[in-house]
C-alpha cells in the first residue's frame, strides 16, 4: 500500500464526483450540469490524449483538435449519407484519425522543437480550411447531425445519462491505457526519448519510428472524443478544428500537469468549470481567465498536480 | 594475421576549411584496449563520432569486424555490438540509475513495441541493469533518479548503461573527464578490470592512466595519426614529444 497523498484524495474525490453526478442531476432536476459535465468528460478524453504525446512523450503538438474535427466530421458525413451505424462511425472515425496522424507525424516529426509546434499547428488549419470548403457538409456553417450514432438497442445516445456514461466509460477506459502503455517497453522509450533523444538512439532505438507510434495512438484517442462530441452537440462545424482550440486541450493539459496520468481531467474539469462560471458572470471573462491561468503556470509548476503534491510535503 | 575488430580506412571530414579528421586509419584487435590521444582540439570527439554514427564522414570507411558501417545510424551500430560513452554525461536524467542501464538491456532483448506489460517487473531487463550496476559498483544507487547522483556516479552509470547493451567494442569517450583523484583510480581499476571482457576504445587526456591501461596507443594531432605503436613507443616517440610540448608546427610536416 502506498501511502495517502492529497493529490490521490483531491483525484479520487474528482472521480467519484463524475461518476455520480447523474444521480445529482437527477435528484436536483438540473439537466444542465449533466449537458456540461458531459462536454467536459469528452474535453477531458481529448486532453489526455495529447498528454500522452505531449507530457510523457514530449512532443508539444498545437494541432491537436483536428482530430476533434476528424472524428467528429466521421460522425456527421456518415449520417448524412445514411450510415447511421456506430459500429461503422466510430471504426471510421478512429481508422481517419489514424491515417491522418500517421501522415502528419511522417512529416512533423523531421523537426523538432519549435519547428513542430508550428509544423502541427499548419496542419491543422490546412485541415480547418479544407473542412470549411467541404460544401455538401455545410462547408463554413457547419453539419447538423440529425440522428445519434445508433449501437442497435445496446446503448441509447439520445438518453443524457446513457450518452454520458458512455463518455466517462471511454474516458476510464483512454487513462486505464495510457497507464498501461507509459509503464510498458514501448512507453519507457518514448519517455525516454522525451527526456534524451542522442542518449536513446546511442543505446540502439530509432527514435522516430516509436514517436510516430505514439503520434497515431493519441491522434486516434482524439478521433474517439470528437466522434463523441459529434453526437453531443449533434452538429459539428470547421470551428472545433481551429488552432485556438487546440490552445484550450494544451492549456487544460498544463494547468492540470503534464506529464500525470489524471492531470488533464483536472485540468479540463477546472477550465471549462471556470469558463462556464465566468462567463455567467461578466461578458469580459476572458481577463479574468487570462490572469488566473498565468499564475497557476507562473506559480504552480507541474500545474494543479505539482501545487497538490506539494501541499502534501510542505 | 586475423581481422580487426575495428578498422579505420582513410577517414576524412572536413569543418568548413578546417579538415578535423585527416586520412586517419586505424586498426584495433579482438581484445585489445586501443588508446586515442592527442592535444585539445586534436579531432578526437570528431573521431568517434563518426565511430559512434553520429557523424557522418567525408570520404573513408569504418568497418567492424569486417562488415562496412561507415554510414549506418547510430542505433543499427550499436545493434552490431558498439557501445559508447559520451565525454560530457549524457544520461535520462528524470530516470532512476535502474532504469538507465533497464532501457539499454531493452534496446537489444526484443521488440520494443510492447504495450501492455509492465516493462519495470521484467525480471530479465531488471538483473541486467543490476548487474551492469554491481559491476560498476553503484548497486546501491539503482533506485535513485540520476540528477540526485553525483557527477562521479554518473560516470560510472554511463559506463553501466554501455556495458548493459553486450557489446563487443567499447567506445568510452574521456571516461575520467571531470573525475577527482579518488574517483579516477576507482575507474582505472574499473577499466582494467573491464578490459578483459570487452575490446575498448579510449579517448582520454589523463595520461597516467592511458600508459597504465593502453595495449596500443594512437596520437592524434590536427586530425592525423601522428604516431601509433604500443606504450613504450609512444613515450620515445620524438614527434609526439614535440607535440605535447607544444610545437606542433613541426609535427603538420610529417604525414
Amino acid at each position: 500500500m502506498k501511502a495517502f497523498t492529497v493529490s490521490k484524495a483531491v483525484t479520487a474525490l474528482m472521480l467519484a464526483g463524475l461518476v455520480l453526478l447523474p444521480l445529482y442531476s437527477q435528484a436536483s432536476g438540473n439537466i444542465f450540469i449533466l449537458t456540461l459535465f458531459t462536454r467536459i468528460v469528452i474535453l477531458a478524453l481529448a486532453a489526455a490524449s495529447l498528454n500522452l504525446i505531449m507530457g510523457f512523450g514530449g512532443m508539444m503538438s498545437f494541432g491537436h483538435a483536428a482530430y476533434l474535427g476528424i472524428g467528429g466530421y466521421a460522425v456527421g458525413m456518415l449520417a448524412q449519407e445514411g450510415v447511421g451505424s456506430g459500429f461503422i462511425q466510430f471504426p471510421v472515425a478512429l481508422a481517419a484519425s489514424a491515417i491522418y496522424g500517421l501522415v502528419i507525424g511522417a512529416l512533423s516529426l523531421r523537426t523538432r522543437g519549435v519547428y513542430f509546434i508550428m509544423i502541427t499547428l499548419a496542419f491543422a488549419q490546412m485541415a480547418y480550411y479544407v473542412a470549411s470548403g467541404l460544401a455538401r457538409y455545410g462547408g463554413d456553417d457547419g453539419l447538423t447531425v440529425y440522428k445519434r450514432s445508433d449501437f442497435s438497442g445496446l446503448i441509447n445516445l439520445s438518453n443524457r445519462t446513457q450518452f454520458y456514461y458512455l463518455c466517462l466509460a471511454c474516458l476510464f477506459a483512454v487513462i486505464f491505457l495510457i497507464w498501461r502503455i507509459v509503464n510498458s517497453r514501448f512507453g519507457l522509450v518514448v519517455q525516454g526519448l522525451r527526456s534524451n533523444e542522442q542518449r536513446m538512439q546511442a543505446i540502439g532505438f530509432p527514435a522516430k519510428r516509436y514517436q510516430l507510434v505514439c503520434f497515431v495512438i493519441s491522434g486516434m484517442m482524439c478521433g474517439l472524443a470528437g466522434a463523441l462530441l459529434a453526437n453531443n452537440t449533434d452538429f459539428i462545424s470547421p470551428a472545433v478544428m481551429y488552432w485556438t482550440r487546440s490552445g484550450d486541450l494544451m492549456v487544460m493539459v498544463i494547468l492540470g500537469g503534464m506529464g500525470t496520468l489524471f492531470g488533464p481531467v483536472m485540468g479540463a474539469v477546472v477550465y471549462l468549470l471556470l469558463e462556464e462560471f465566468l462567463s455567467q458572470l461578466t461578458e469580459y471573462w476572458a481577463l479574468i481567465m487570462g490572469p488566473l491561468l498565468l499564475l497557476i503556470v507562473l506559480f504552480g509548476r507541474g500545474g494543479i498536480m505539482g501545487l497538490l503534491g506539494r501541499l502534501n510535503r510542505g | 594475421m586475423a581481422e580487426p575488430l575495428l578498422r579505420v580506412e582513410k577517414l576524412v571530414r572536413r569543418f568548413g576549411g578546417i579538415t578535423a579528421t585527416d586520412n586517419v586509419s586505424l586498426d584495433v584487435a579482438s581484445g585489445e584496449l586501443h588508446a586515442i590521444i592527442g592535444p585539445n582540439g586534436a579531432g578526437k570527439t570528431t573521431l568517434i563520432s563518426q565511430l559512434t554514427g553520429h557523424l557522418e564522414p567525408h570520404s573513408g570507411s569504418v568497418s567492424l569486424g569486417g562488415r562496412d558501417i561507415t554510414y549506418l545510424p547510430a542505433y543499427r551500430r550499436c545493434a552490431l555490438g558498439l557501445a559508447r560513452s559520451f565525454q560530457i554525461t549524457s544520461l535520462l536524467l528524470d530516470f532512476t540509475a535502474a532504469d538507465n542501464v533497464a532501457l539499454a538491456a531493452q534496446a537489444h532483448a526484443g521488440t520494443s513495441f510492447r504495450f501492455f506489460a509492465n516493462a519495470r517487473k521484467e525480471k530479465g531487463l531488471r538483473d541486467a541493469a543490476h548487474a551492469a550496476l554491481d559491476r560498476v559498483g553503484l548497486l546501491h544507487r539503482a533506485d535513485v533518479v540520476v540528477s540526485r547522483l553525483s557527477h562521479g556516479e554518473r560516470r560510472q552509470i554511463e559506463l553501466a548503461v554501455a556495458l548493459a547493451s553486450k557489446p563487443k567494442l567499447l567506445l568510452l569517450d574521456e571516461p575520467m573527464a571531470g573525475l577527482g583523484v579518488t574517483e579516477s583510480q576507482g575507474m582505472v581499476k574499473l577499466l582494467q578490470e573491464l578490459r578483459k571482457e570487452v575490446s575498448i576504445v579510449l579517448v582520454e587526456h589523463d595520461m597516467p592512466a592511458v600508459f597504465a591501461l593502453a595495449d596500443r596507443i594512437s596520437v592524434l594531432v590536427y586530425g592525423r595519426v601522428i604516431a601509433s605503436g604500443d606504450p613504450a613507443e609512444i613515450r620515445a616517440n620524438e614527434d609526439v614529444k614535440r607535440a605535447y610540448l607544444g610545437d606542433q608546427h613541426v609535427v603538420t610536416h610529417h604525414g
